[in-house]
C-alpha cells in the first residue's frame, strides 16, 4: 500500500482536492489521506506520495492527470512533470522559521496522538505545574503582541484578567477574520487545530477561565466543522473537559458562529454578538478584560496569537523574543494574496522586509506585469506604491511608513490597478458593513462614495472639481476624529494613502 | 417556476407547525449562555429563512423583547426573510480578489444570472481563499480562480 496526501484545505478543496482525492482512491495499491495545506497554497492541490526518501510532491494536480502521474510512476516518488521533489526540502519552506505552523499539513489534523507526537501538549503540560503569575511572565517576555491587528501585549492582558477578582471568567478566541488577504486563522483552524485549544486552554488554566468560545466567522464552514470534531476528539482524550490533562481544572470550550458581519470581528462587537446582539461596538472602558462577556473578566485573542502560545511554554519565552525586530518580537504568518504569483501563508521573523515578500517569496505579481501596490494589513490598511516596499516589517516600522501590520495580510496589485476605484471601495466597504453606531462612519462613508464619484466623473480643471477634494479631505477628518472605532476612523487611511500616492488615477488632484 | 412552488408549499404548511418547531429548536439551545445567533442560525438551517412569524415565537421563548430579536435578525447579512431560491452564486468582492478580476467577475455574474428568477447572486467579502482568487461559492462550495466559464459550466448543469 502507498500512502498519498491530498489536503483537505478549503482553499485546494477551492481548486478541485476532493475531485483528485476521489480519483485517486479509486487506484488499487493506494491509501489516500486528508491532510491540512502545506501553506504553498499557488500549488494546490498538491498531492504528496509517501517514498522512501520522504514525501514527494506533485503540483496543482488535476483529475484527469491522474492516469498519467501513475504512468510516469508517481507511486515510486518519479521525476515527472509536476513533481516538486521532496516537500520538506522545498526551498520556499525550509527557508521559513515555522513556530505557529509548525505542523500544518504533516498529518490529519484530527490525529491527536499525531499531534503529541510532534511535540503538542508540551506547553500545556509545562504550564499546568507552573505557577500562574509565571506563565504570565512567560508570555510577557514573549513580546508577544495581539496578532489580530492592535498589537497589545498578550501578556499584560492575560495579567489583567488574572488579577480581577470574579467568581467566572471566561476566554474567547477572535476568528472572524474578516480582513480581505487574511486567511492564517483559516489554515491553522483547518490544518492544526489542536494547537489553537492548547493555547485557549493554557490562557484558561492560567487565568482560572472554566469556560471558553471560539467565535468563528460564517464564512469558514470547514474550519467550523474540524474546530468541533477537534473539539470532540480533546475531550474524549481528556484535554478539555472537567479533568484538563489530569490537572483537577475544568475548560470546556465552544464554537459559535458569526452571521456575516465585518464589524464582529472587531473585539466589543464580536462580545456583543456572542451574548446574541447586534454587533454594535461598545465603548471602551471598561475594557473586556475585566468586564467581557457577560460582564465578566474575558481573555479575548486573535487565533495566532493563541497559536504562539504552546511553543512559548514549551520551549520558554525568551526563544520567542529572540526573534524579531525592534519592539515586534517572534514571528509573524504574513498571508500572501490577490495579484501574486506564489500565493500562500509564510511565517517568518518579524522584521522581513516587504520587498522581500513580495519579489523573493512571493515571486512578484502573477500576471507578470509589474507591482503597482501593496496593500498591507486588511481593508483598514495603506496602499504602499512599489518604491516603498524596503520597509521592514514591524508594528513600529510600518507605521513610520504610514501603514500598519494589521493581521499580517498582503495583497498585491499589478499596473492596470485603478487606485480611485480601489479608494471608492474602501468607502463602499465601510458603508455596507459599519455598525450604524456612529454618524461620521455610517453617513460619512456613503458620502464619501459620492464625493469619489463626483471627482471621477468632472474632468480635470472643470470648476468646482478643487472643492470636491476638499470635501472629501473634509470627511476623512471628520471619520477619523468622530469615530468610535477604526471602522471608520482607519477607513480614510486607504482612500488617503492612494489620493498621495497615485494622484492621477484621479484626473490628478489639485497639488 | 421553482420558486413559485416553495413559496407555495410555505403557505400550505399549516403555521402552527412550523411554530411549534421554531419553539422546539429555540427551547433546544435556550439553556446555554447567550444562545440567540445559534438559535437564528438553526431555524434558518431547518427552515430556510427566519420569517416575520418565527420571532415572537423566540422571543417569547428566551423572554426576550420582539423588538431585540428583531434587531438582531435584520443586524447580520446572513439571516433572511424569505426562503432561498434553487441556486446560489456569491462573488467576493474584496480587495484580493479584486487584484486578479473580482470586478469583472462580480459584474458579469450579475448580468449572466439577472434573467434567472431561481438563481441568486450575493456579493460577499472574502471567503479567506484570497490567495487563489478571484473566489466564488456556487450553490455553497467554494471555488478559486474563477473564471466566467466556470459559471457557465455550472448553469449548463442546473435542471431548469
Ligand atoms: C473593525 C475591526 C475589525 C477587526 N477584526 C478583527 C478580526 O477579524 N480578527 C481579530 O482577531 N481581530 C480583529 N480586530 C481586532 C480586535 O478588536 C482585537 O484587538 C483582537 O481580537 C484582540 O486580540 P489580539 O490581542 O490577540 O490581537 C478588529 C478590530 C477592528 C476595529
Ligand atoms: S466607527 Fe463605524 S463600525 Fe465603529 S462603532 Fe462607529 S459606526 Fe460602528
Ligand atoms: S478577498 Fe476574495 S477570498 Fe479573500
Amino acid at each position: 500500500m502507498t500512502t498519498v496526501w491530498v489536503p483537505a484545505d478549503s482553499s485546494a478543496r477551492a481548486v478541485g482536492a476532493d475531485a483528485v482525492a476521489a480519483a485517486l482512491a479509486e487506484v488499487e495499491g493506494v491509501t489516500v489521506r486528508r491532510n491540512g495545506t502545506r501553506g504553498m497554497l499557488w500549488r494546490e492541490p498538491l498531492v504528496e506520495v509517501e517514498t522512501d526518501r520522504g514525501r514527494v510532491g506533485y503540483a496543482t494536480v488535476a483529475p484527469h492527470d491522474v492516469p498519467g502521474l501513475l504512468e510516469a510512476g508517481m507511486l515510486e516518488g518519479a521525476d515527472h512533470g509536476s513533481c516538486i521533489g521532496v516537500v520538506d526540502d522545498e526551498p520556499w519552506l525550509t527557508a521559513q522559521d515555522r513556530v505557529s505552523l509548525a505542523r500544518i499539513g504533516l498529518a490529519e489534523p484530527t490525529d491527536i496522538h499525531a499531534y503529541e507526537a510532534q511535540g503538542g501538549w508540551a506547553g500545556l503540560r509545562r504550564a499546568l505545574e507552573t505557577d500562574p503569575a509565571d506563565v504570565v511572565e512567560e508570555v510577557v517576555t514573549s513580546g508577544l503582541r495581539g496578532r489580530g491587528g492592535a498589537g497589545f501585549p498578550t501578556g499584560v492582558k492575560w495579567r489583567t484578567v488574572l488579577q480581577a477578582q470574579a467568581e467566572q471568567k471566561f476566554v474567547a478566541c477572535n476568528l472572524d477574520e474578516g480582513d480581505s488577504g487574511t486567511f492564517a486563522d483559516r489554515i491553522l483552524a483547518e490544518a492544526d487545530p489542536f494547537t489553537l485549544l492548547e493555547g485557549m486552554t493554557i490562557a484558561a488554566v492560567t487565568v482560572g477561565a472554566t469556560e471558553g468560545y471560539i467565535y468563528c466567522r460564517s464564512e469558514y464552514p470547514d474550519a467550523i466543522a474540524r474546530l468541533r470534531d477537534a473539539i470532540a476528539v480533546a475531550a474524549e482524550h481528556g484535554y478539555l473537559g472537567d479533568d484538563v490533562a489530569g490537572s483537577g481544572r475544568s475548560f470546556r470550550l465552544q464554537v459559535r458562529v458569526g452571521a456575516g458581519a465585518y464589524i464582529c470581528g472587531e473585539e466589543t462587537s464580536m462580545l456583543e454578538s456572542l451574548e446574541g446582539r447586534r454587533g454594535e461596538v461598545r465603548a471602551k472602558p471598561p475594557i473586556p478584560a475585566l468586564r467581557g462577556l457577560w460582564g465578566s473578566p474575558t481573555v479575548v485573542n486573535n487565533l495566532l496569537s493563541f497559536a504562539a502560545i504552546p511553543m512559548i511554554l514549551a520551549d520558554g519565552g525568551e526563544a520567542y523574543a529572540a526573534r524579531g525586530v525592534g519592539r515586534s518580537r517572534g514571528t509573524q504568518i504574513f498571508q500572501l494574496a490577490g495579484n501574486i504569483a506564489r500565493g500562500g501563508v509564510y511565517e517568518a521573523p518579524l522584521g522581513i522586509t516587504l520587498r522581500e515578500l513580495v519579489e523573493d517569496v512571493g515571486g512578484g505579481t502573477r500576471t507578470g506585469r509589474p507591482v503597482r501596490a501593496v496593500q498591507v494589513g486588511g481593508p483598514l490598511g495603506a496602499y504602499l506604491p512599489a518604491d516603498r516596499l524596503d520597509v521592514p516589517m514591524g508594528y513600529e516600522e510600518l507605521a513610520e511608513a504610514g501603514g500598519m501590520l494589521g493581521h499580517g495580510g498582503l495583497v498585491v496589485f499589478d499596473d492596470t490597478v485603478d487606485m480611485a476605484r480601489m479608494a471608492r471601495f474602501a468607502m463602499e466597504f465601510c458603508s455596507v458593513e459599519s455598525c450604524g453606531k456612529c454618524t461620521p462612519c455610517r453617513i460619512g462613508s456613503t458620502r464619501g462614495v459620492e464625493t469619489i464619484d463626483r471627482i471621477t466623473s468632472t474632468p480635470a480643471g472643470a470648476e468646482g472639481r478643487d472643492q470636491l477634494f476638499v470635501l472629501l479631505e473634509d470627511l476623512c477628518a471628520t471619520m477619523t476624529t468622530g469615530s468610535l472605532c477604526a471602522m471608520g476612523g482607519l477607513t480614510p487611511v486607504p482612500v488617503r494613502s492612494a489620493l498621495t500616492h497615485f494622484p492621477e488615477d484621479f484626473g490628478g488632484s489639485p497639488r | 417556476m421553482a420558486r413559485a412552488g416553495r413559496q407555495q408549499t410555505e403557505e400550505l404548511t399549516p403555521r402552527s407547525a412550523r411554530a411549534e418547531s421554531v419553539r422546539e429548536i429555540a427551547q433546544g439551545y435556550a439553556r446555554e449562555r447567550g444562545p440567540l445567533l445559534e438559535i437564528l442560525h438553526a431555524v434558518q438551517a431547518e427552515h430556510g429563512c427566519i420569517a416575520e412569524e418565527d420571532v415572537p415565537e423566540i422571543a417569547d421563548v428566551l423572554n426576550l423583547s420582539v423588538a431585540e430579536v428583531h434587531g438582531t435578525v435584520s443586524f447580520y447579512h446572513d439571516f433572511r426573510r424569505t426562503p432561498a431560491p434553487d441556486h446560489q452564486v456569491q462573488v467576493c468582492r474584496a480587495e484580493a480578489c479584486q487584484a486578479v478580476g473580482a470586478a469583472e467577475l462580480w459584474a458579469a455574474t450579475e448580468e449572466r444570472f439577472a434573467h434567472r428568477e431561481d438563481v441568486e447572486v450575493r456579493e460577499v467579502f472574502c471567503f479567506g481563499n484570497c490567495a487563489l482568487g478571484p473566489s466564488a461559492s456556487i450553490d455553497g462550495q467554494l471555488r478559486g480562480r474563477v473564471t466566467i466559464d466556470d459559471l457557465a459550466t455550472a448553469e449548463s448543469g442546473w435542471s431548469r
